[in-house]
């Protein structure tokens, strides 16, 4: 019931407004409209050329006709065609090479056909940025909140002299605080270029000198560049007042700038720790040079690859969630593969770093060659679940996007788990038994060889796990791994050879370090200025920020 | 069991690749000396993501050729090295190819630091080179043949259409590159070619970044301040290989809207965008000399013949297969021009040589070692392809030394009578 009458309510205020914008509308497509029909210019929609369509689009805003929506987001979305045979103008719905063409005006089925009988209608970003335009000023009254912030947003960025009006009384209507604070910014902007009387640009002003934000700082610099040095008074003071606004603006980005800095920080460090964790056990507790760690990490993002192949396959229904089925099986991949290799190569090699090194470099290049022979060299797609997908836009700019909060918080898991197992089972006992004194655990019981091999198998593995938060934000190709191993040393000897929580401040403390550094110094410059910083540090504190202390050192 | 059977016919495989050569047979029963093609692509490293691909197209160009029955009566055979990503060791085998195996032409390389590696080896031995990427310019020799886009069929031409009304008027540019000699180089044309058409260096911004940088979240964050300034921005990328992939996710996770903020992109084309998901990334740009999407019957042949060759109708084709196409094919035409696969007589054969592109406009061999290509901008679509909204109207003549560049503006390329010189400022011939 309630919700019936809002949507007649809202079905009103949108035959209002679109009357508004239909009175308001300036002359200029005016003739356009009583030229050609809606159909002749939907008919060019669907096969002129892209000014064409642009004018098509203009003067079929101004009709205000609301059954235009679908047609001009069909277009804007890629699914408008026009028939071969004859330019009859569809929306189609492509599956599997045959097209469901509807009529676009009429909005029913019209029938199935071959797509190859079709041409899809082209848009460049001109024409885009015009419907999107279009779009706005129809949909301001659109049921969905979302949708109408898209439309004031729209409205913002190429603002119309039809639109005051309109706008106004969207705001009056709007009882939604995100959709109202759009509407108001598209409101100030469009009063700022188009209102005849200066005081309400002079009010505009002050309205957009509020905002924090920086397509604000755009367009009023924008305006600025538009009133020349030759302009009368009045247009003199307005531009000092914006010239003003800009300034409060940016001094209040800066300061939000600082803190997207740390949080920038923040996720690049747990980039680096989730890659450099597994090493830590297998280098940092075991002493193991381990040169495949990274390989051990691409093993992991493949097996995300292998894993959402298998859902597309068998449960296309829960793509979204094969992420976290992804997870235990990279664990388990490159676990087993990590056993293997202790097994197989690593036992043998204890106490002899070089040949470790060497041997482990080997099977780093044999591992890639293996992948790319059997995957292919070309990068694997892994789509992101669409609870990853996009960014929440705080105040001032600062834009942090989902992936990489939830890597940040993925990485926090990791870490704790292994805490947890390092500091509370029975086997994270033995292992720091085994690390610490070897022969003294293994008269006490402890299957040293075993510990060994499963240790090896713990680190690799978890090394597979941030394969799969990697994925996200990475290429799947075999050389994934080859951009972590550098890093993944420098924040375990960083953070002290050995000790977790050293690799955990390590790897934030060189984030947080690497963001504040690169936009002053460049990305090139700035890898080496904290490289050479490492240097140095090692140079004061040979074992790293947190060193182990006591006999556990001369093990 | 099949499991099992494939992992040895990988095993077998990297087995191949790690002793460094192999042939694909031919079919000719007969004594007649084979033909030797030589193919120096990486087949393993960073590059191998991009050379593998032309490696296969080489083998199927062979292939097909052997199909058709051979050239001149004799049998081809293509020789496959593996350079391995390593700079020096393309010049190792190189030499390799031309010494020891013989061949008598080469297929190869991908970047450009490869190609000057490989330079002195073709030079001293008189070796012939054909080069089937996009690159810097500002370089001629008389043993290569330049097959990709030189930056007056590229680079120049994309900013034009973003300085264009359907380009979006930009007023202003950031310039993003990999470090190393391509973008740079590039750059360094786009910013005098900029300067001339009246933009200002303070509108300009310039940022270099490692191979494989991964985290582009600050030089994101840089992009949208300096596009906030009021003035309508583009984006001209030069970032190349791994790198690319982390970028169009940053753009597309922080909301950079291809009508706000239009990048173009020189090294990204269908092969970099199959992993990606490229819904966000709609109406960002590439500016190349091909795109699988072009409509002719061509083209429709060639990636049928791709998708029967290589065994998978998913598999994507891109601007540098069509170059090595064009470039055998000619080099073809060439060798039975000339009747012979003489280095010099088939240099020779070779200006003038034209071959149908896929776009079904004519591809010409100038006497400067560069094609005559058009040029096309496509913009991204939600399927991993390009629609292309705006070509050249014919062909254009590749420059080697660029006009934009003061020191290289008077150079000129031209291997025949009387210039015989790759960049000179007159003839070496005078009567």
């Amino acid at each position: 019931m309630v919700h019936a009458m809002v949507t007649q309510a809202l079905g009103s205020l949108a035959r209002a407004l679109l009357l508004c914008a239909a009175l308001f509308s300036g002359t200029a497509y005016a003739q356009a409209i009583e030229a050609k029909s809606i159909e002749d210019l939907v008919a060019i929609l669907g096969a002129g050329d892209f000014t064409a369509k642009i004018d098509a689009t203009q003067a079929l805003a101004t009709t205000g006709d609301p059954r235009l929506v679908p047609i001009l987001q069909a277009l804007l979305d890629g699914n408008l065609y026009a028939r071969k045979s004859d330019h009859l103008v569809v929306i189609g719905k492509e599956q599997g090479g045959t097209l469901t063409a509807t009529d676009p005006l009429a909005e029913k089925v019209i029938g199935q056909a071959p797509v190859a009988d079709f041409e899809r209608a082209r848009v460049n970003n001109r024409l885009r940025t015009v419907l999107q335009t279009a779009l706005g000023a129809l949909q301001l009254a659109h049921p969905d909140p979302s949708r109408r912030k898209a439309s004031a947003d729209a409205l913002f960025k190429t603002p119309s002299v039809e639109m005051i009006e309109p706008l106004r009384l969207a705001i009056e209507h709007e009882h939604n605080g995100t959709a109202r604070r759009a509407l108001v910014r598209a409101l100030a902007a469009t009063e700022l270029q188009f209102s005849e009387k200066i005081d309400a640009k002079r009010a505009a002003v002050v309205t957009l000198a509020a905002l924090a934000d920086p397509d604000v700082r755009s367009y009023l610099n924008g305006r600025i560049n538009s009133i020349p040095e030759t302009a009368n008074a009045e247009q003199q003071e307005l531009k000092a007042a914006m010239t003003a606004a800009v300034v409060q603006i940016e001094r209040r980005i800066a300061s939000w700038q600082t803190f997207g800095n740390v949080l920038q920080g923040i996720s690049l460090g747990s980039v680096l720790l989730l890659a450099a964790i597994g090493l830590a056990i297998t280098f940092g507790v075991m002493g193991v040079i381990n040169m495949a760690h990274g390989e051990m990490v691409m093993l992991g993002a493949y097996t995300t690859y292998v894993v959402q192949l298998a859902f597309r396959q068998y449960l296309p229904g829960g793509l979204d969630y094969a992420l976290l089925v992804a997870v235990p099986a990279a664990f388990a991949v490159s676990g087993l593969v990590g056993v293997a290799i202790e097994r197989g190569i690593i036992r043998w090699l204890y106490g002899r770093p070089l040949e470790t090194l060497l041997a482990t470099w080997g099977l780093s290049l044999m591992l890639q060659q293996a992948v790319r022979s059997f995957f292919g060299p070309t990068n694997m797609q892994v789509t992101s679940p669409s609870w990853m997908s996009g960014a929440v836009e705080l105040t001032g700019g600062v834009v942090v996007t989902y992936n990489r909060i939830w890597i940040a918080v993925f990485a926090l898991l990791v870490f704790g788990l292994l805490i947890f197992i390092q500091r509370r089972t029975q086997f994270g006992l033995q292992m720091r038994a085994v690390t610490q004194n070897r022969r003294m655990a293994r008269s006490m019981g402890i299957r040293s060889g075993w510990v060994d091999a499963l240790t090896f198998g713990l680190g690799s593995g978890i090394a597979g796990m941030a394969g799969v938060a990697l994925s996200q934000i990475d290429n799947v190709s075999p050389n994934l791994g080859q951009g972590y191993i550098v890093d993944s040393f420098m924040v375990v000897v960083f953070g002290g050879v050995g000790n977790l929580w050293g690799t955990l401040v390590g790897a934030f403390g060189l984030g947080i370090i690497n963001k504040f550094l690169e936009p002053y110094a460049g990305a090139v410059l700035g890898k080496i200025l904290v490289l050479v910083a490492i240097v140095l540090f090692i140079q004061w504190r040979p074992r790293g920020l947190f060193a182990l202390k006591g006999r556990a050192v001369e093990a | 069991m099949t499991k099992l059977l494939s992992w040895a016919r990988a095993a077998a495989v990297a087995a191949g690749a790690l002793a460094g050569v192999a042939s694909a047979g031919p079919a000719f029963a007969q004594a007649a000396a084979p033909i030797k093609v030589g193919v120096l692509h990486s087949l393993s490293g960073t590059m191998a993501i991009s050379e593998t691909t032309l490696k296969d197209t080489m083998l199927m160009l062979v292939d097909d050729l052997n199909k058709k029955g051979g050239l001149l009566g004799r049998p081809v055979q293509a020789v496959v090295v593996d350079p391995a990503s390593d700079w020096p060791l393309f010049a190792e085998k190189a030499r390799e190819l031309l010494t020891q195996h013989k061949v008598d032409v080469v297929f190869g390389n991908w970047t450009s630091v490869s190609r000057k590696s490989v330079l002195p080896v073709f030079e001293e031995l008189n070796g012939l080179l054909f080069y089937p990427v996009q690159y810097e310019g500002e370089e001629s020799s008389r043993n290569v043949f330049y097959t990709g886009a030189a930056p007056n069929q590229q680079a120049i031409p994309a900013v034009e259409y973003l300085m264009s009304r359907d380009g979006g008027e930009a007023k202003r540019f950031v310039l993003l590159g990999t470090d190393y000699v391509y973008p740079r180089t590039t750059n360094k044309i786009l910013r005098a070619f900029l300067n001339s058409k009246g933009i200002a260096d303070a509108d300009i911004m310039e940022n270099y970044t490692p191979f494989g940088h991964s985290d582009w979240q600050t030089i994101v964050g840089q992009v949208k301040q300096f596009a906030s300034a009021g003035k309508k921005t583009a984006v001209v990328s030069t970032i190349n290989g791994d790198a690319n992939v982390p970028f169009y996710k940053e753009l597309a996770n922080q909301g950079v809207k291809a009508t706000d903020i239009p990048v173009v992109a020189f090294s990204v084309g269908e092969e970099e965008l199959a992993g990606l998901d490229t819904a966000p990334l709609v109406g960002h740009l590439a500016a190349w000399n091909y795109f699988m999407s072009i409509n002719t019957a061509q083209n429709k042949a060639f990636i049928s013949k791709w998708h029967a060759f290589i065994g998978n109708t998913k598999r994507v084709v891109n601007d540098p297969m069509e170059a090595h196409y064009i470039g055998f094919n000619m080099w073809v035409q060439a060798v039975k021009q000339a009747g012979t696969t003489n280095v010099d007589a088939v240099r020779q054969a070779m200006y003038g040589q034209k071959f149908m592109n896929l776009n079904g406009q004519m591809a010409v061999m100038n006497t400067n070692h560069h094609l005559s290509k058009p040029v096309l901008i496509g913009e991204i679509q939600a399927n991993g392809q390009f629609d292309i909204v705006w070509k050249t109207p014919g062909v254009v003549v590749g420059d080697a030394w660029s006009d934009f560049i003061p020191e290289s503006k008077p150079l000129v390329a031209d291997w025949t009578y009387p210039w015989v010189c790759g960049n000179c400022t007159e003839p070496k011939f005078k009567n």
